[in-house]
């Protein structure tokens, strides 16, 4: 006689009077198959976590982001952020999809390089910019987005040097209605610190002027903050216009535009609530269009948003590792998955879903990482089907900031797969080894012996 | 191990104990392994007789039916021991 399917026995309260009123959401849909590759032979080929980004899915989302711009605006330009996901691959997709690089460091900058990214395609962003990233930037005829009134003086005093005349922007910071106001990066437009950068470079044989850069926050829900942004760079660029008789080339609006994320606390999932790229092109293009440049000095329009491009094309794949119930009789269940490599589970109730089919009964559910942290929890509650030891869950919209700000503690980081445009699986990362750590590290000779 | 006398259990799983108002539901196996224990079944009846009908092993199954077992008595439906002796 055949045996029946084993669940386990659940009995679950029903309660009435819940403060959400739309309900809690239950994620039991099984996500069996990525771009037609099986999960459960990823997992087997490449281990368990697994990372697995889409090709498909970026470049899809990009030429959405393209066109949501282009039929609203003549000139646009994206410039991949590199911190939100800086693997090489996925580096190369975007400037094979015609984005220039948006870097914050010199390890960045040279990164870019290294692909083979033109020094003038380049935009060299970030606070932190030494004597030497800089002259390597002068060099290549890079944009350089001056931070500060020190970095400032150090261009121009390299300019001298190099006797070279380096194209430059500045960040602007700006009170766009906003909470919190971003004002740490660069000069602020309402106390006249950006003006007054601007009348500095220009009075300064140095250094040229293109174009004027703002990054506005991050994760933003309100569209209409960049027509704002927009409106106040417009207004800047105009008054050099004005009195210099110099054309901005550029406005660049920085990243931030929220991705489908659903941020912890919010009732309603991301994907049905945050802006599409529409959304945002609406309001930035009106912005731009109406304000009072000449049709043909319109300023070429910048964007470096990163989340919004790359979250919904990356997967992490983990197997449970047991269920508990806690001290209140509530259900724990523990993944391979932790915060070491799912840093945006702090700000994100990530979609969680089962690999394998379930029945539709289900258990609320907190689920934790594995590591030996108290603070490693992925969803503090979750609406999921009876999962067993061993079965596999896919976490979504991981694609950025995880590949960047993961961490190796604990625990080794896994392999990244990307799942080609012809649906096969390629490894662009290997996953790390003891060697690889030790291989960085040094003992002293008189620690190499110990009796213990 | 027995279930209180005055709890309501439906063919669809639905559990009802009308001394605190509270519902529950239950999946399939629950609702199976609740109609052995009002039948007063022992623990070990209980196992063989999932184990013969289910897909599953002992170790995996003996923990699950604990962990249930403790969801019962947390949520007091189950006859505690003195009230059985009584």
């Amino acid at each position: 006689m055949t045996k029946l399917r084993y669940e386990r026995p659940v009995i679950k309260k029903l309660e009435t009077g819940m403060p959400n009123k739309f309900g809690t959401r239950t994620e039991y849909q099984p996500m069996t198959h990525i771009d037609g590759v099986a999960v459960e032979k990823l997992m087997k080929d490449y281990g368990s976590p697994l990372f697995v980004i889409s090709e498909k899915t970026i470049r899809k989302t990009i030429q959405k982001a393209k066109k949501a711009f282009k039929t609203r605006y003549p000139r646009v330009q994206f410039a991949w952020s590199y911190k939100t996901n800086y693997l090489n691959a996925i580096c190369s997709i975007f400037h094979q999809e015609g984005s220039w690089a948006e870097v914050v460091s010199g390890f960045e900058y040279d990164k870019a390089i290294s692909l083979g990214v033109d020094g003038k395609k380049i935009i060299f962003n970030g606070p932190e910019k030494s004597e030497e990233d800089l002259t390597k930037a002068i060099k290549n005829d890079s944009l350089i987005h001056i931070d500060h009134l020190d970095e400032l003086y150090t261009i121009s005093e390299l300019a001298e040097k190099q006797k070279a005349r380096p194209r430059v922007a500045i960040r602007v910071n700006m009170d766009t209605g906003v909470y919190p106001m971003w004002d740490r990066f660069g000069f602020n437009y309402e106390n006249g610190q950006a003006w007054d950068a601007i009348n500095k470079i220009m009075h300064s044989d140095n250094m040229e002027l293109v174009g004027l850069h703002c990054h506005i926050g991050t994760f933003m829900l309100a569209p209409s903050a960049y027509g704002i942004a927009a409106s106040k760079l417009a207004e800047l660029a105009l008054s050099v216009q004005e009195k210099y008789k110099h054309e901005i080339k550029y406005i660049d609006l920085g990243g931030g535009f929220a991705s489908k994320n659903t941020l912890k606390g919010a009732y309603l999932p991301g994907s049905d609530t945050n802006p599409t790229f529409d959304d945002f092109a609406e309001v930035i293009s009106s912005a731009l269009l109406n304000s009072n440049f000449k049709q043909e000095k319109l300023p070429m329009l910048i964007l470096e948003t990163g989340r919004a491009l790359i979250d919904e094309a990356g997967y992490l794949l983990g197997s449970v590792i047991s269920n508990k119930r806690s001290s209140t009789g509530r259900r724990n269940t523990i993944l391979d998955i932790g915060v070491n490599i799912l840093f945006t589970s702090f700000w994100y109730d990530h979609k969680i879903t089962p690999a394998q089919a379930f029945t539709h009964y289900s258990e609320d559910t907190c689920i934790y990482g594995p590591l030996c942290m108290n603070i490693d929890v992925i969803r503090e509650s979750a609406s999921l089907p009876l999962l067993n030891k061993d079965d596999h869950v896919v976490i979504h919209n991981v694609g950025a900031y995880n590949m960047t700000q993961w961490m190796q503690f604990i625990a080794l980081r896994p392999n990244v797969v990307l799942i080609d445009m012809d649906e096969k699986p390629l490894v662009i990362r290997l996953r790390e080894t003891l060697d690889n750590m030790n291989s960085m590290e040094k003992v002293p000779s008189h620690l190499k012996k110990f009796n213990v | 191990m027995k279930l209180r006398k005055n709890i309501a259990v439906s063919e669809a799983g639905l559990l009802f104990n009308p001394v605190t108002g509270e519902s529950f539901s239950l999946n399939p196996i629950g609702i199976e392994i609740l109609s052995l224990l009002r039948e007063e079944k022992s623990d070990e009846e209980i196992r063989s007789a999932i184990l013969s009908r289910y897909n599953t092993d002992n170790p995996t199954f003996e923990k699950d039916y604990q962990d249930f077992i403790g969801i019962l008595k947390h949520n007091n439906l189950l006859e505690s021991h003195e009230e059985t002796k009584a």
